[in-house]
This record gives C-alpha cells, structure tokens and sequence, in this order.
C-alpha cells in the first residue's frame, strides 16, 4: 500500500532520509534502518523519555535530545553517534549500572539482557561509581512469576504495558527520586494482588531480569518484547475484529 | 476496610441516618469533598489533602477508599501518595515540631537543633517518639530566610530559634529533658 502522509527531509549523521510528519525521530531512524540505542522504548506503548541512552544531537541545538520524545522537523540534521554522545550514553549506563544489583553472572536474564546488550553496545566495559545496591526484596509470591528489585532500572515497561495493553494497571512506581520502586497495588506482595490477571506481559517486556517466570536459573529467562509490538499493531489495525463487522 | 466498604454499599439503604456505612462518621467529610469535585479522577490529590487533614496521616484503608470513590487503580494513588512529601503514612504524634533546612537555615544552623532534638527526645527526623508524644519533621526552606533559623511548632512559626530554645519549648510542651 502506498503511503500518502506527508512527509518532511531530515538526515541522519549526514544521509538524507525521509520522514513521515508527526513520527519521533527514532521511529524515523528504525524504519530507516539507522540504529539508535534505547532502552525504555518499547514499541506499541506511549513513550516514557526516561532512559534517556537514545539521546541525539541536533545540529545548531547544544541540548541534547531524547530521540524517542522528539519529532523530526523539516531540514533536521541529526546525529546518532558522536564522542560526545558515546561518552553520555556510556555514563547513563554506568549509573545503571551502579544504582542496583546488576552482576549478570548470578542473573537469571544472562544472555538475554536489553542492559546487558546495551552496554557492550555502548562499550561500557567498567564502573567508575562506587555500587549502591541497596538491599531490596525480591518478591517471589506469585505463583508464576518473580520480581527482583534488585535488577530494576525503572524503565516503566511494566507499568506502562499493564496500563495500556493488559488494561489492569496493577503496576506503578512509588516514592521518588533514589527511593523510587516498582511497586503492585499498595505495596502488597504481588501474589495477594486483586487486580493482576497473571497475564505476564510485565514478564515478557522487562529489559533486564527484574521480572521473571518462577522456576528459572541463571541465564534461563528469556524475554519477548516483541509480543507487545504485535499486540499493539494488530489491536490498531483490528486485525482479530470480524471481518464482515468491518465494513 | 475494603470489604467492610464493599458490603456496606449494599448496606447504605438501611443505615440510621447520619452514620457513615464504614462504621467512621469521619469519611463522611471526605464523601462532602468527593461529591463537591464530582468524583473527577484528577481530584486525587485534592481528595488525598482532604482526607490526611480529617484523619490526620493516610492509612491504606483511607487509600482504598480514595481509589474506589475516584475509580482509580490502588497502585496510581498510593505511587501519587507517596510521591508528595506532605503526605504521611504514620499518625502523627501530639505535638509537631518542623525544623526547616533550607539552605539559610542550614547556614545558622538548623541541623544540630535537629540533632539536638533528636537525641534528647530518642526521635529520629522524620519520625514520632515511641510514646507518640513527638513528631519531629525537617523541611525544605519555609520561605522565611530572614528568619533562619526557623521551628514551626504546633503550627506556630518560630524565628531565630538555637538548641537550648528549641528544647525549652518542646520540653514545655511535652515534658521531658530539656
């Protein structure tokens, strides 16, 4: 099917590319095949911007941009990769890093690790920050799912994805700041929640191996973010509606 | 209390006349505020205000309650709750007393007042005394920088105040050694 939006020009790292009006630049970018790290971007949920690993700079702009959270503009020269930007992203990730229990030979999501990939994407190969992880409990009350806080980076997946998709809306953040967590319902264990429907997609959109399915040892979970991707889009297009209801 | 409001709903018809179905007259003033902004979900944090002032701290039942009456799930309220400092989860002591540590308080030296308050009464800041007597909160400037370093107690804004005037004045107030 031809696409008849309008469209504006914008390049990236100096190849002209064409955008589609009203897309965020790194839409643009995944369908132009140009990569951008991200790391709370999930497609098929709103845009939460909190990452921020998918920064860009924008020619003539000293700020730097999250790509997720910026419309492309008519003329947008934008760069992707800079040492400027390498050295951001790298901290970003350092911080992560840093903030929670992060050591990858005792997690379940070894190997298949957004954070974990994004770092060796990104060439973080060391912390300079001394590491924090604070203890915090692992919540092991549901029956067929774990929630390690110690391995969250509070991209919001979760939250966002039982809101939006799921509709239950058993997850959200509380507190703020260095005390912010996950949390389900009042801060109940996440097995005596009234509203979780056990549907599992805050297990299969997690990046890292806060969420996992009981039952698995080191390196054994694997997730599927791409699921939310196809829910979503089928759901716009209504692809499971009756095709005689469609008209 | 969550199901005592659930079975109370079915109640309501035949409760005596001016008593709250949860058995606590005090949600009714709550109920004034819910029924005045129409149930409007983007109430929540005017609802959440109303009820720490009837009851004075929000407890989960309050919380429940809230999230019911606005329709809203129990996560949002309590990761909104807990987002505001002015919102407590605790009830308070008998007496309140907030040393602002702004940054002009600071300077003058509003942390050994709290510290001073602190080891005399066994209260860490933020917290109540074991025997609920004391409530010893710290803020983040009062907007009163002339007046560093500032003691609200009891609601009563204080100027100028040291450690020795402080712990005369709580001492006054709720005993102990001052």
């Amino acid at each position: 099917m031809r696409e008849t939006r309008p469209t504006v020009h914008v390049s990236f790292d100096g190849v002209e590319h064409e955008a589609f009006v009203g897309e965020s630049v790194l839409e643009c970018a995944r369908r132009c095949g140009v990569t951008i790290p991200s790391l709370c971007f999930l497609e098929g949920l709103t845009v939460w911007g909190g990452c921020r690993i998918c920064v860009v700079e924008v020619a003539e702009d000293h700020r730097l941009r999250p790509a997720c959270a910026t419309q492309v503009a008519a003329d947008m020269e934008i760069k992707t990769e800079t040492p400027r930007l390498r050295a951001y992203r790298k901290s970003i990730l350092e911080l992560l890093f840093a903030e929670g229990n992060h050591v990858c030979a005792v997690c379940v999501s070894n190997g298949n690790c957004e954070l974990q990939d994004m770092a060796v994407f990104c060439g973080m190969d060391h912390v300079r920050y001394d590491s924090q992880a604070p203890p915090r409990e692992v919540d092991s009350s549901h029956p067929k799912y774990v929630f390690d806080q110690n391995r969250c980076i509070l991209c919001t997946r979760c939250v966002r994805v039982c809101d939006e998709i799921e509709g239950a809306h058993v997850w959200d953040i509380s507190h703020r700041g260095e005390h912010a967590e996950v949390i389900t319902e009042l801060n109940r264990p996440w097995g005596e929640s009234l509203s979780c429907t056990w549907c599992g997609k805050c297990v299969a959109v997690c990046p890292t191996g806060a969420l996992s399915y009981q039952g698995r040892a080191i390196g054994e979970m694997e997730h599927d973010p791409a699921m939310i991707k196809r829910l979503a889009v089928a759901r716009n297009r209504g692809e499971w509606l009756d095709p005689g209801v469609m008209t | 209390m969550s199901d005592t409001t659930m079975r109370s709903v079915a109640e309501a018809a035949d409760r005596a006349p001016g008593e709250h179905p949860s058995g606590d007259n005090r949600f009714d003033l709550v109920d004034k505020h819910l029924k005045r902004s129409r149930y409007a979900q983007d109430q929540l944090i005017e609802t959440l205000h109303v009820a720490q002032d009837v009851f004075g701290f929000l407890s989960e039942d309050i919380l429940i309650y809230v999230a019911r009456a606005l329709r809203l799930p129990p996560s949002m309220v309590y990761g909104v709750a807990t987002f505001y400092q002015l919102f407590t989860f605790d009830p308070p002591g008998d007496h309140s007393c907030t040393v602002c540590t702004g940054t002009a308080c600071f300077v003058k030296g509003a942390d050994d007042i709290v510290q001073g308050v602190s080891a005399a009464y066994n209260v860490p800041a933020g917290e109540t005394s074991e025997d609920r007597s004391l409530t010893l909160k710290t803020a983040r400037c009062l907007g009163s920088c002339g007046l560093a370093p500032v003691v609200v107690f009891d609601g009563e804004v204080l100027s100028h105040q040291s450690v020795q005037s402080t712990l005369d004045l709580v001492a006054s107030a709720v005993g102990g050694d001052g």
